[in-house]
Formats: structure tokens, C-alpha cells, sequence
């Protein structure tokens, strides 16, 4: 964190500086291993080993805050008889299809009812939902990027005394019963000792007097069981107490600069604004199948369809009308998944013929980066948009396929245009950050000479084409016609207001005043509003994300400083700092609580305001009314936290320790080596690594410094950040160098399936073996930043990995490879390509191979 | 009435090595970027401070019995001690434990360590547990500036708020003051030949703004005010890492008594000042000059006495040959 | 980690580093016992430096140390030779210290980052700045050498000519001591601490080239004081070098080792040799006793060469800084 986000690290500085106690999990030592009390160097991609070590160490000391527990998760409710864990299919779920690569979650649902998940793969269980005949099997498979809607049909059963064999408590407990301390020290190579003081050091810090956080980033996700990982984070949270509550929760590391607002108002293929999802191309679906399908009966996702309703009209405006189902028709149809990398198979298949870049550089930040150039080189026309001419930008005459003679320029047909973007500084808009906070910030100066924002380019460009089709008389065509594209625009170059967008975002009444919170919204087209979690940041017509009081000036929330989605919220579900009866779990963590009035406290109350803790529904009451005074988890579909996942994620209820899909072990586990239902993509530039390798007997993994910026557009063309690190270097410990003969400061070249690199060597004892399934481990420490254009150069990490996803989220695995590295400089030219057909055949690889599930 | 003296207290114990200072001081006072080297320096790749480098991040690995890490297994093999150049070492040099060191002048001596068991062993062993210590350096802006005494034109002098500030349109590039600073700070532009350094940035405070780096600093490591309140607050900070046991935390610079009537710009570190590349007891040198002058007339005097007696000895032309 | 305290008021702010819980007790290298065994180990930066070398060039330095020498001590000479009725020697070592001072003006200037700025130097007198005070000896002198020079060329004014004669020959001893204390007012260690015997050893030197300079251009029947003057000159360069580097003790190696060392070793023989030869042969030889100015001259160039180089090597080296002051610190602490 200290590494990659020194910026949010001063919290945790400000956080040790009052004893709170920083623990490290990583395989290298970074900067934030230099300032934690303790840093635990595990295998890359052994992670859900080491949380489900937790959970186990808290099941088996009967260390979970068993009040919390039974008020707040669904610990106590009873899982449908068809279920079978990986306990008894000795590493898969029940519900396989094995040919389809895919799970049928209907058995994971809990007896008597069918729930939908409050985030992630909602459309599951459309036609049990909705009796609809057909359903498009190839639609995405999951689209798990934050809250979301929740349903719930049926009685839920439950066993308070958490005894009953099919209670989620019981369930949790045969399952992690494996991951003992003994366990975690061969899967991970952590030594006992240190495994149970960290187990010490979390559980003594968690309860009614003290709270634990974690905080990840994408070294959590960038894996196949990426979201397995965060969802077993969540149950260790759930058991201890964690969620809702100050100095607690699961902090996800996002932030550079506003990747929490690129999901909350997407860029996604399969999301609305809101975490609304994207409809599916389900036959004659209306918007009452849609609501039906998406929405819940209880909690707010009931509400759908005004947040839905409200969101077209802002787009549509008079144009979306009762009568048209308020211009539902217009929306975009999934029929299928459009992820990143399925994107680029459609490149290469030439069904993909124009691509927009804008502020991402794929030819070296993408996995398979020689996989994304060849993409792009099918392409009709590409349009990238950034501060330099980065890879992205000039692959076609200067790429690694050039030098290898694959590509010839004269050959490439993609028209590529490249369009100055401008920074920050040159424009005014809004960063949301980790914590959902959005910041308002103002151009300094103007854009240099052809530079414009974001905003400038998509707005002038939607404004030409709609004067290019104005009067077409195809309905193709009148979405697009139909939009209220009106902003104002200012200056020079005609610059549209970035706060009429944030005002048409926040959306508006009836008689056109700004709305100050989203339960104003209606469903009966009389409310506009962008994005539905954000209503209420331009209240009063004030941008409220704008708000600058020092924290020297307000309380400790500091709800003056910007403005949090939603309702200016600090602290999701936080209802959950207060016990069952409403009062705070203890003095030391008080946060909201029941004054015997209304919900009230430091922060703005996650809860109905009136709705008092014995508040109990009325049978038949829908949405939120369905809550009652002691359900916390306001989205989810029962009000609870999940301990157990019934619906929602396409790779399991219960996250079980896969091996990564390039691994040099095999799964200690389970006879399952790895994630099931994890996408790969057979191609010949995409070839896999057997599991056990020892052709490739090392793990890498690919991270960050903090001197540069993800895959260097912003900081390898700056002169005063290319001089911090003048160029690419893996990093490795002593042994590994003796072993491998590699010399401090020499070169390595670092070999995989796809291809090989070279890179400086720095070695250092901040890399260290370990001991994993009685053999020595070494790891590769490979940053990903760079590439051949720029101030510091060097080879792309990114050329090494291969493309295989997490089932849920379509995200890569970088975060755990085999690979193997010799000391040296690659081989240039045709020999590169020789060269790892050598290792190829030397590892047996075959099209076929990673290919089984 | 004049201002304070203004400087800075810069607590490496929570510097998380960020490098935000050295590029928000190269962007206020727009200084050339300088060299694009990869030097095997742990992730120092600045290597100092320089003309065109005002704040300098050190980044130094170390076994030490201190600090918690417990990364599970130990290293075999000799270490190279912190003092060796990246290109004579096997790997990045590393501070082994001072308790494991034989007492000897000798620099850059490999010190074996005995191999432990690799199964149970922590990297706790004589070597010491694993640290990664960063100090963001700068210009000290000492009470007794050895920069400025010798700087023949005036170039250098200290502002109202008692740093030291060379002045670019007066310099003229004699050189003089480098290698008179006792910390290594001021140096020479090479394509432009005059002295450059940290200036506290005057321009800054001037306006009562927060100096570039101290502003950038997420983790508050630099800290910049009132030399007095800082001294104040820097002995309170000592205090409480002695009390909890951090006992190789240490104030550097902070005494007025010391050999430059302490430094504007002061330091808690966590190690011996040499190991970041400071002077263990630095001392103005101009100090000593009036000694220095008196040998140097005492010097100039033999020469006249002694030529003096050689002519009289010889007496007019003619004489004893 | 454990969240803020609710209720409104945060505890102070005091992170700790490298101390947590559980922290095992018992190990050695806390500060306390550290100060009962001194810490005699060498550490450094990566071997970096620690002081910044001088940016000078060792011609324009050294040879400006050398020229100054030879102007100043040259000065006296003449004097002392013009008083006892040599006017041949006199008038050759005003002209050797005219061109002397002259060569050190244009080392200086073109040492000068910034050449045209030389004029800054007299916008100020500093006492603390031995560069600004030699700045303006030299403007005192630099006039005197060369009116006495070209006044004694020309025959005019004589009355003149003898004044600035006498007024070089003031300055002259001064000029050629300053330089030391210019080299020693730096933190180069081997500068710095012989700042004590530095400026004897340069005017030995300085005599030692005066009277080499004199034994070349002056006829023999006049050579007797250069012969003396060799040998004073000589004997004092020597003895104070040796003094010196006795004194700095580890520091003394740098005048000892490498290419200092081969220059301060071949200073003392030419030194040695020279005024050997001068004093033995040169009132019978004049072939000995060019040679034997020409070894002195070059003995002297060779002193200030080496004592540049040794300082260069001093400040190169954290050692030399680093294990002196470690060596103060612990004689201070008892």
C-alpha cells in the first residue's frame, strides 16, 4: 500500500501512530513491509489458503463475535439437502457441467427459498425467476463489481442454535476444517509460528472493543479465483465482527486516479450506472421482466425500477415515456460476454473492426500483451487517446512483432489515429476514490496545443454524429437522436461544464430542483437522475463534492470534506456498529446507534431512519419495508451478511484454494488443481504451461512501484519519475542468483509458454525462498510498468502472462506464473520465436495443455 | 521583528520512501532531470544529493536486531555491508548486524554468517531480522554554514528566516563553497558551472506557503516550521521511541552545540549517521580558520625570515660564495 | 489495523516504527551497550562519498597553487637579491613572478564556472572567504609584481620600481601562504586537518621553486642565496610534509598511496636531489645548477600536484571522513 498508494498510506501511518498494529502479507518485501510491525512473505497465489487458515483458526477457537454473528450474517440459515461441497466432491461444487465449463448454482441455494445476489452474477437465475422459456447461455457470466441488487423469494429456514448440519455455520466449518496451520505453511510457505500470530494478532483485534481492517489491491484479484479471494477476506470479516463498523471493513485499493467512479458510473461491458446490470438480449424482454428479474422483493434493490426509470430520463428525457416503457427499448442488449480479452478474440476472429483507447495502453498493460497487438493489427481503425505516444500508439512500426518479423508494417491495415488528451490539471471533474468519496477538482491552466479532456472528445464527438444522422428517419437510430445532449459549453474550445454533467448525474425533480437523496426517486418518470447511488452530491444545487473543510475544523467523520456516494455515507451498512437492540456494540466503537427516536450518530445512519431495531415486517411487505430493524445488509437480498454465498458468484458458494493456472505444484487441497470453471482461450499465441512444470520451476509476479504509474503513460515520458527508476528490473533473492548464476545489476532474461523478456537484476535479500510443499521456493518480483517507448524503457512483464480469467470478473492472472530464468539478454529477432519453441517443446506443450478443467 | 528560523525535521522513522519530495522540489524550482541510471543502490537511483538533486530519498536493507519482519527463512551466504558499491556486490548491499561484525576498520569486509536450518529458521539470526530504512536528505541550512563563510562574493547568505540561499544571478562559479560543506550538499551544475542547492524554498515561504517537499510528504516524515517548535517536538518524538523500545532511534543535527551550531534542517534516524551517507560529527570548517590563519602567518613570516637570513648570510654580491 | 476512537476526540499522533507486539527482549544493540564498546567499524552509503570533492581542475588548482608559490616567494627573492646588489637575479624573478602571477590570474579565471563573472569577486571583502581575501591580495599584489617587473625592464621611475619591489616582497610571503589556507578551509580531510603545517609545507615549496627558478635564470656568480635558499626551502617543504602526514594519521595515507603518494614521493627526491645538487654543484656548474633549479621547480609543482590529489583521494573516500569524526566522537564520550 505504502508502494503503490503512498498517498492513502498516511491513514495508516495516522492509524499506527494511535497503536494500531500493521500486519504485511506479501511475497516480496516492499515499502510497506519496511513500516509494518510485520511482514509474512507467502507463495504467490496461496491466498485463500491463508484467509481460509483464519477463518478456520476463528471457527476451531471459537474467536467470532458470535453476537454479531447471529444477528447480522446468515450463519444460521439452513442450505437446500441438494448441496455438496468440496468436502465431498473432493474439490468441486455441486451443480458441475463439465462440458460446458460452467456451474448450475441452483443447488447452492439455501431450503425453501431461491435468493438473488446483491452484487455479482444477478441474472442466474432468470428463468426460475421470470418462467421466461429461453435464456442466451452465453451471456456474460458474472459481473460482480460492487453493491448491487438483491431478491429473495420463498421462507428462508434458519437454526439460531447453529447446530443443524445444513446451517451455513456448520457448512463453514467442514469446509475450512483442512486449512489448518499445518496446511497453510505447505500451501503458502509460512511458517507455523508466524501463521498463528497473525491469526493472534487479528482475532485479539477484533470484537466489541477493537476492530481489524484489510486492505487489498489488485494482487487479491488479478487471479482465476480472484474474486474467491475478496469473498473469503468477507467471511473472515463477517465472523469477526468487522463490516459496518469504524476501523473495519475490507478496503479494496482502487483509486488512480477514479477507477471506483469507472464502475460506478461504468465503463464496463455489463453495468449500468448504479450497478444497475446491463439487460440481457432475452426475448421481448420489457422493463417489467427486466425489474422482475433484476430487482428484489426486499431490501432496496426493490426500488430498481425508479433508480432505472430515473436513469433513462435522464438520458432520454421527454423521450422516455409510460407509454414506450420509458425508452427501455433504446438500452444496449448483451449477447454475450465483452470483456477485455473476449474483445481482443474478436479482433483476431474479425468481428471486431474499431477500438477506442483512452487513457489504457493494452500493447504492454494488458496479459498477452503480443495477443492485444496482434488484435489491434486486425483492426480497421484504432483510436488511442493519451499524454504520449505510447505503445499502444505506434506498435505498428516499432512493436516486438516488428523486430520478429511477424508483423510487417506495410501490411498492417488498422488506421490509427492518435489524439492528445489532457491532464488532469487541464480540466475539472471529479475523482471517486477508494472509499467512494467523490472530489471535485478545477482546471489550472488550459490544455496544450490539440489536448482536450474526456469529456471535451466524447461530447463533441456524440454531438457530430448526431448532426451527421439528424432527420434519419431509422429507428436505429433514435436512441441516439433522442439523448439530451445539451451541455453548456465554455471557452476557447468550447469545453462542456463538468458540473452540468454532475448535476444531470444527481439528478432532479418534478419541478426541476436538484434532489438531495435517492429515496426521492419515482418510477413514474417524473424524477431524472444519472446514476442513482450518486443522487443527492449536487443537493441544493451546491457541488457538494466540492466541500473543503479541514478536518481540523469538523469531527473525526469529516462529512464536510467532499461528498460520499450514497447519501454522503461514510461507512457502508453501518447499522452493524450497533448491536441488535441499537446501541453501540461498545463506548470506544460507537458509530450510529438508536436513540430511541430515530437512528442517529456520527455518521449518516445506513439504515431507515425511524425504523426501530424490534421493527419487524408485515407479512407480504415488499422492499425496504421487508427489512427488519435488525437487518443491517440493507442490499442484500435477506438482510444479512453471507457467510455463504447462494447465488451470485459462477465459480462457488464457499471460496476452496485453487492452484493458479500456471502453477509448479500441485493443489495440496484438493485433487481439483485448479479453478473449474476459470475461462481460458485456446490460441496458438496464447499456449499454457503444464501444472508441475519443471521446465518452469519458479513462480513471478507482477506488481507496481511507486514511481511509476500502471503501465507507464503517465510517468515513463516524465523525466523527473523516469529518473527514479531509469528502467525495467526483476527482482530476486540471493539464492535464487546463485542458483541461476545471476549477477546483481546483469541481465535475466525470464522465460514463459508465450514468450521471453529480459530484464536488470537487482538482487536482494527483500526477495526470499520459501518453503512450500517440502521443496524450496524461489519467486520472480517482475514490476509491470514499462515498455520500449518513453524516458525508461525496458522490456513488458505483461508479454509473459498468459490470457486465462477469473470466471466472475474476466480478470487476468498476473498475479501468480510459473516461469523459468537464466542469466543473460533475450535473443533478438526470429531466434526470440525459436528460442521459446525450444521450451515449449522441452515442457511437452500442446494445444491441449492447461486446457482441462 | 524578524521572522522564526524556519527549517525542517525530517522523521525517517516514517518515511515510507515515496520519493514524492524529490520530485515536488524538482518541479517548484524546475531542476533538471539528471541521469537515467540504474544503479543497484536498493531503489535509490538518485544516489544523492547533487546541483541538480535537492532532496535525496536513501534507501538502505539491513539486517538489524530490530524490526519485526520475519520472512521465514534465512539467506546463506556472505553479505555486503551497506558501504559497498552496487558494482563490487553480488547483490544489493545490505547492513549485516554491527554485533555480528568483528571490530575492525576494514570496509567492505563480507561477513559470513552461519547457514541456519532453512526449514524453521527466521531471518532473525546473528544476522539480525530484515529492515528497509528511507531518509529523505537535504540541505541542512547549518547555524554555521561553511558554504556560506567562504563564498568570495556574496552569492550565498542567509534569509530573514535563517537558511541559506545562493543567490543565481551573483554566483560565479569559483566552486569554492563545495567542497566546503561538510555534508556534501552544494554542488556545481556542470553544464552552467555555478552552485545549486536546496533553498528552503524561499520563494515559498515567503509567501508563507509550506515548502515543496514538506507539502508533498504524505506520511508527514518531513515536517517543516519553527526550528525551535520542531526541536520541540522532535525531542518529545525521541522520547516516546526510546520508551517503547526503539532504541536505535537517534536525533541527528538537532544540537546547537554540535560542530556547525546545528542544522536548520534536522533528523531523527534509526541508524548510525554514516550508514545514510551523513557525517557522524560534522564540524563547519571555518571553525578553524582563524588558527589557520595565524599557521599561515606564521608560514609566511618563516619564508620572509628565512629568505631574509639567506641574503643576510650571503651578504652583498661578492660575498661568500 | 485497529480504526479512530469514536467519540469526537483522536489520540495524538506518535507512529512507532520497527516496534510492535510481542517484540522478543534479551538482544544485543541497544544504544547503551553499544557506548561501552566503541564502534570502531566502517560504514557508508553504498561508498559514496560523503563531502563533495572540489569541482576543481588539478591544473588550474595545483598549477595555480604552484604559480602563486613561485610569484610570491619569487617576490622576496628579487627583493632580497635587489638589496644585496643582484639586479640580474632580481630583475628575472620579477619577470618569473609577473608571468607566475599572471598563469595563476588566467588558472583562476578559467577555472570559473562562469569566467565573466570574476568581477563578482570584488564586489565583496569577506574575512571568512580566504578566496575573497586571496581575491583581493592578489589585486594588491598582482599590480606590485607587475610594475616592480616591468619598471626594472624599462629603468623607469626607479624610485617607483623600488616601492612596488618592496611591496610585492611584502605581499609575496602572503601569497604564497594563502593558498594553503584556501585549500584547508574545506572539508577535505587532507586539507582540512593539516591546516597546521599546510602553509609551511607550500612555502617551502614556494621557496624551493623561488630558488629554482633563480638557479635557471640567474648567472652563477649571483646564485649563492638560491643555493641556500634551496636547501631552506627544501628542508622546510620536506620536514612540514612529513610532519603533516604523521599527524593526520589515517589520513596521511592518502599522501602516501596512490597517485598522491607517487607525486609527494617523487617531490622529495627531486626536492632532495635538487637542492643537493644546487648546493653542492651550482656555484661551479651552471649545467648543475639548472638542473638542479629545474628539480626544484619541478619538486614544487609536484608537492602541489600531490597535495592536490591527495585531497581529492581524502574527500573521495568516506572513510576519511567518516572514521576521524567516529574517532572524535568516541574521545569525546570518554
Amino acid at each position: 500500500m505504502a508502494e503503490c498508494h503512498p498517498v492513502g498510506f498516511q491513514w495508516v501511518m495516522e492509524a499506527k501512530a494511535r497503536g494500531a498494529t500493521v500486519v504485511h502479507v506479501d511475497p516480496r518485501f516492499t515499502r510497506t513491509s519496511a513500516l509494518a510491525d510485520l511482514h509474512v512473505p507467502l507463495r504467490a497465489g496461496s491466498d485463500i489458503a491463508f484467509l481460509g487458515g483464519l477463518v478456520n483458526y476463528v471457527l476451531t477457537h471459537e474467536k467470532d463475535f458470535r453476537e454479531y454473528v447471529l444477528a447480522y450474517t446468515n450463519a444460521a440459515t439452513i442450505v437446500g439437502e441438494e448441496f455438496r461441497d468440496t468436502e465431498d466432491l473432493d474439490g468441486v461444487f455441486s451443480g458441475l457441467d463439465r462440458e460446458n465449463r460452467s456451474y448450475d448454482p441452483m443447488t447452492w441455494q439455501y431450503e425453501g427459498a431461491v435468493v438473488q445476489a446483491a452484487s455479482g452474477e444477478r441474472d442466474q437465475e432468470y428463468e426460475e425467476r421470470t418462467e421466461a422459456e429461453s435464456t442466451i447461455r452465453e451471456a456474460a457470466r458474472g459481473e460482480a463489481h460492487g453493491a448491487g441488487g438483491a431478491g429473495v423469494s420463498g421462507e428462508i429456514h434458519t437454526d439460531e442454535t447453529l447446530t443443524h448440519p445444513r446451517c451455513v455455520f456448520q457448512i463453514l466449518k467442514r469446509h475450512y476444517a483442512r486449512y489448518t496451520p499445518e496446511m497453510v505453511e505447505q500451501v503458502c510457505g509460512v511458517p507455523q509460528e508466524t501463521f498463528r500470530r497473525v491469526c493472534e494478532l487479528v482475532t485479539e483485534n477484533s470484537g466489541r472493543e477493537r476492530t481489524t481492517a484489510f486492505a487489498y489491491a489488485v494482487g487479491w484479484t488479478q487471479h482465476t479465483v480472484g474474486a474467491q479471494y475478496i469473498r473469503t477476506a468477507s467471511i473472515l470479516q463477517s465472523l469477526l465482527g468487522n463490516i459496518g463498523r469504524p476501523g473495519g471493513g475490507i478496503l479494496a485499493l482502487r483509486g488512480h486516479a477514479s477507477i471506483q467512479g469507472s464502475t460506478d458510473i461504468p465503463t464496463l461491458f455489463n453495468l449500468l450506472p448504479g450497478y444497475i446490470p446491463m439487460p440481457h438480449a432475452h426475448q421481448n424482454e420489457t422493463l417489467d421482466e427486466f425489474v422482475q428479474a433484476e430487482g428484489a422483493e426486499k431490501g432496496y434493490w426493490g426500488n430498481l425500477r425508479s433508480y432505472l426509470v430515473s436513469l433513462m430520463k435522464a438520458w432520454w428525457g421527454p423521450a422516455a415515456t409510460e407509454d414506450n416503457d420509458y425508452a427501455f427499448g433504446y438500452l444496449p442488449r448483451l449477447t454475450g460476454s465483452h470483456s477485455t480479452y473476449e474483445t481482443v478474440m474478436a479482433q483476431l476472429e474479425g468481428t471486431c473492426h474499431g477500438y477506442f483507447l483512452m487513457g489504457e495502453n493494452p500493447a504492454v498493460g494488458s496479459a498477452n500483451a503480443k495477443m492485444q497487438r496482434l488484435g489491434m493489427a486486425a483492426l480497421d481503425w484504432l483510436v488511442v487517446r493519451d499524454f504520449s505516444l505510447i505503445e499502444s500508439a505506434t506498435w505498428w512500426k516499432d512493436g516486438p512483432e516488428i523486430e520478429t518479423g511477424e508483423l510487417r508494417t506495410e501490411d498492417i491495415g488498422t488506421e490509427v489515429f492518435f489524439l492528445p488528451a489532457a491532464a488532469h490539471t487541464e480540466k475539472s471533474g471529479s475523482f471517486t476514490n477508494t472509499q467512494r468519496l467523490l472530489q471535485w477538482h478545477r482546471q489550472a491552466v488550459e490544455p496544450q496545443g490539440d489536448a482536450r479532456s474526456d469529456l471535451w472528445f466524447t461530447y463533441h464527438l456524440g454531438r457530430r454524429i448526431r448532426a451527421k444522422l439528424a432527420g434519419s428517419a431509422d429507428e436505429m437510430n433514435r436512441p441516439l437522436l433522442d439523448l439530451t445532449w445539451d451541455y453548456p459549453v465554455h471557452g476557447a474550445i468550447a469545453e462542456p461544464d463538468a458540473e452540468a454533467v454532475l448535476a444531470e448525474i444527481n439528478g432532479s425533480g418534478p419541478d426541476g430542483r436538484p434532489l438531495s437523496a435517492y429515496t426521492e426517486l419515482t418510477d413514474d418518470g417524473s424524477t431524472s437522475c444519472g446514476c442513482w447511488i450518486y443522487c443527492g452530491v449536487y443537493a441544493d444545487g451546491v457541488n457538494q463534492a466540492d466541500r473543503r473543510k479541514p478536518r481540523t475544523e469538523q469531527d473525526w467523520v469529516a462529512k464536510e470534506w467532499a461528498w460520499a456516494w450514497p447519501a454522503n455515507r461514510r461507512i457502508l451498512y453501518n447499522r452493524a456498529s450497533a448491536d441488535p437492540d441499537g446501541r453501540p456494540w461498545s463506548e470506544r466503537k460507537a458509530y450510529v446507534w438508536w436513540d430511541g427516536q430515530k437512528w442517529t450518530g456520527h455518521d449518516v445512519p445506513d439504515f431507515e431512519p425511524g425504523k426501530a431495531p424490534d421493527y419487524r415486517p408485515e407479512e407480504g411487505a415488499k422492499g425496504p419495508d421487508a427489512l427488519s430493524g435488525t437487518d443491517a445488509f440493507i442490499m442484500q437480498a435477506d438482510g444479512k451478511a453471507w457467510l455463504y454465498a447462494p447465488a451470485g458468484l459462477v465459480d462457488g458458494p464457499l471460496p476452496a484454494h485453487y492452484e493458479p493456472h500456471e502453477s509448479p505444484f500441485t493443489n495440496p487441497l484438493y485433487s481439483q488443481q485448479s479453478n473449474p470453471v476459470r475461462q481460458v482461450i485456446r490460441h496458438p499465441e496464447n499456449r499454457y504451461q503444464p501444472p508441475g512444470s519443471e521446465v518452469f520451476p519458479y513462480v513471478t509476479t507482477t506488481y507496481r512501484l511507486t514511481e511509476h504509474h500502471t503501465a507507464g503513460g503517465m510517468s515513463r515520458w516524465l523525466p523527473y519519475l523516469a529518473e527514479l527508476q531509469p528502467e525495467f528490473f526483476c527482482e530476486i533473492s540471493p539464492e535464487l542468483a546463485a542458483e541461476r548464476g545471476l549477477e546483481h545489476l546483469g541481465w535475466a532474461t525470464i522465460v514463459t509458454a508465450r514468450t521471453a523478456i529480459e530484464a536488470r537484476v537487482l538482487v536482494t535479500e527483500r526477495l526470499t525462498p520459501l518453503r512450500v510443499g517440502g521443496r524450496t521456493l524461489h519467486q520472480v518480483g517482475l514490476p509491470y510498468h514499462w515498455g520500449p517507448n518513453g524516458l525508461s524503457t525496458g522490456d513488458a512483464a505483461n508479454e509473459l502472462a498468459p490470457v486465462v480469467l477469473d470466471p466472475n470478473t474476466h480478470i487476468q492472472e498476473v498475479k501468480a506464473m510459473a516461469c523459468d530464468i537464466r542469466p543473460g539478454r533475450r535473443p533478438r529477432g526470429p531466434a526470440l520465436l525459436e528460442f521459446v519453441r525450444e521450451y515449449r517443446r522441452r515442457a511437452g506443450i500442446t494445444d491441449e495443455t492447461g486446457m482441462e478443467m | 521583528m524578524s521572522p522564526a528560523r524556519m527549517g525542517f525535521f525530517t522523521d525517517t522513522s516514517v518515511c515510507i520512501g515515496c520519493k514524492a519530495c524529490e520530485v515536488a522540489c524538482k518541479e517548484w524550482n524546475a531542476i533538471p532531470e539528471d541521469g537515467l541510471k540504474l544503479t543497484g543502490m536498493s531503489y535509490d537511483n538518485t544516489e544523492g544529493l547533487s546541483a541538480d538533486t535537492w532532496r535525496h530519498v536513501a534507501f538502505i536493507e539491513q539486517r538489524k536486531p530490530v524490526g519485526l519482519a520475519e520472512p521465514g527463512v534465512d539467506h546463506a551466504g556472505p553479505v555486503p555491508d551497506s558501504g559497498t558499491p552496487p558494482a563490487e556486490a553480488p547483490m544489493t548491499p545490505t547492513t549485516p548486524a554491527t554485533d555480528a561484525l568483528p571490530s575492525s576498520l576494514a570496509p567492505r569486509e563480507l561477513v559470513p554468517r552461519p547457514h541456519s536450518a532453512r526449514s524453521s529458521a527466521r531471518r532473525s539470526g546473528p544476522g539480525g531480522e530484515l529492515r528497509w530504512l528511507m531518509a529523505s536528505d537535504v540541505c541542512k541550512h547549518c547555524t554555521h554554514a561553511g558554504c556560506l563563510d567562504v563564498c568570495p562574493t556574496g552569492a550565498l547568505f542567509r534569509t530573514e528566516y535563517g537558511t541559506v540561499v545562493v543567490q543565481e544571478d551573483v554566483c560565479n562559479g569559483c566552486g569554492y563553497c563545495i567542497p566546503a560543506c561538510p555534508y556534501g550538499v552544494i554542488d556545481q551544475r556542470k553544464d552552467d558551472g555555478r552552485a545549486w542547492k536546496c533553498t528552503l524554498c524561499y520563494d515559498r515561504i515567503g509567501e508563507g506557503l509550506t515548502p515543496a517537499c514538506a507539502k508533498a510528504c504524505p506520511t508527514e516524515s518531513i515536517q517543516y516550521g519553527p526550528l525551535d517548535e520542531l526541536r520541540a517536538r522532535a525531542a518529545e518524538r525521541i522520547t516516546r521511541l526510546h520508551d517503547v523500545g526503539v532504541t536505535d532511534a537517534r536525533l541527528y543535527g538537532h544540537d546547537p552545540d554540535d560542530g556547525v551550531g546545528g542544522d536548520g534542517a534536522f533528523f531523527l534516524l534509526l541508524d548510525e549517521p554514516e550508514v545514510y551517507g551523513l557525517p557522524p560529527d560534522p564540524v563547519v570548517t571555518t571553525r578553524d580558520l582563524p588558527s589557520m590563519w595565524r599557521h599561515a602567518g606564521a608560514a609566511a613570516l618563516t619564508l620572509l625570515g628565512g629568505l631574509a637570513a639567506v641574503f643576510a648570510a650571503h651578504g652583498r654580491t661578492g660575498g661568500r660564495r | 489495523m485497529t480504526g479512530s476512537e469514536a467519540g469526537g476526540e483522536l489520540p495524538g499522533r506518535e507512529a512507532l516504527v520497527g516496534k510492535g507486539p510481542g517484540r522478543r527482549k534479551g538482544r544485543r544493540g541497544g544504544r547503551g551497550e553499544r557506548a561501552m564498546v566503541p564502534d570502531a567499524t566502517f560504514t557508508s552509503y553504498y561508498g559514496k562519498p560523503i563531502i563533495n570533492a572540489p569541482v576543481w581542475e588539478p591544473l588550474d588548482i595545483a598549477g595555480y597553487f604552484f604559480l602563486g608559490g613561485l610569484a610570491g616567494a619569487g617576490s622576496v627573492f628579487a627583493a632580497g637579491a635587489q638589496l644585496t646588489g643582484r639586479p640580474r637575479t632580481a630583475r628575472a624573478l620579477k619577470i618569473s613572478s609577473l608571468v607566475a602571477i599572471s598563469g595563476s590570474l588566467v588558472a583562476l579565471v578559467h577555472d570559473l564556472g562562469r569566467p565573466a563573472r570574476f568581477a563578482n569577486m570584488l564586489r565583496v571583502i569577506k574575512p571568512t572567504s580566504p578566496m575573497s581575501l586571496g581575491t583581493w591580495l592578489l589585486t594588491a599584489y598582482g599590480p606590485a609584481a607587475g610594475a616592480a617587473a616591468v619598471l626594472d625592464v624599462t629603468g623607469l621611475f626607479p624610485r617607483l620600481g623600488r616601492v612596488a619591489t618592496a611591496g610585492a616582497a611584502t605581499l609575496g610571503p602572503a601569497v604564497a601562504a594563502y593558498t594553503a589556507v584556501l585549500a584547508a578551509d574545506t572539508a577535505v580531510p587532507a586539507w582540512h586537518e593539516g591546516y597546521r603545517e599546510l602553509p609551511f609545507v607550500f612555502v617551502g615549496s614556494a621557496a624551493a621553486a623561488a630558488s629554482g627558478m633563480a638557479l635557471i635564470a640567474a648567472p652563477a656568480e649571483e646564485n649563492a642565496p638560491a643555493r641556500s635558499t634551496a636547501v631552506f626551502g627544501a628542508a622546510l617543504e620536506v620536514t612540514a610534509a612529513k610532519l603533516m602526514e604523521h599527524r593526520l594519521g589515517m589520513i596521511g595515507e592518502t599522501y602516501r598511496t596512490g597517485r598522491a603518494g607517487r607525486l609527494m614521493r617523487a617531490a622529495t627526491a627531486l626536492s632532495a636531489a635538487g637542492a643537493a645538487g644546487a648546493a653542492l654543484l651550482g656555484g661551479r656548474s651552471r649545467t648543475a645548477a639548472v638542473l638542479g633549479g629545474a628539480a626544484l621547480l619541478t619538486a614544487s609543482a609536484c608537492t602541489r600536484f600531490g597535495v592536490f590529489a591527495a585531497g581529492m583521494r581524502s574527500a573521495e573516500d568516506p572513510k576519511y571522513t567518516v572514521v576521524p569524526q567516529r574517532r572524535r566522537l568516541e574521545a569525546d564520550a570518554g
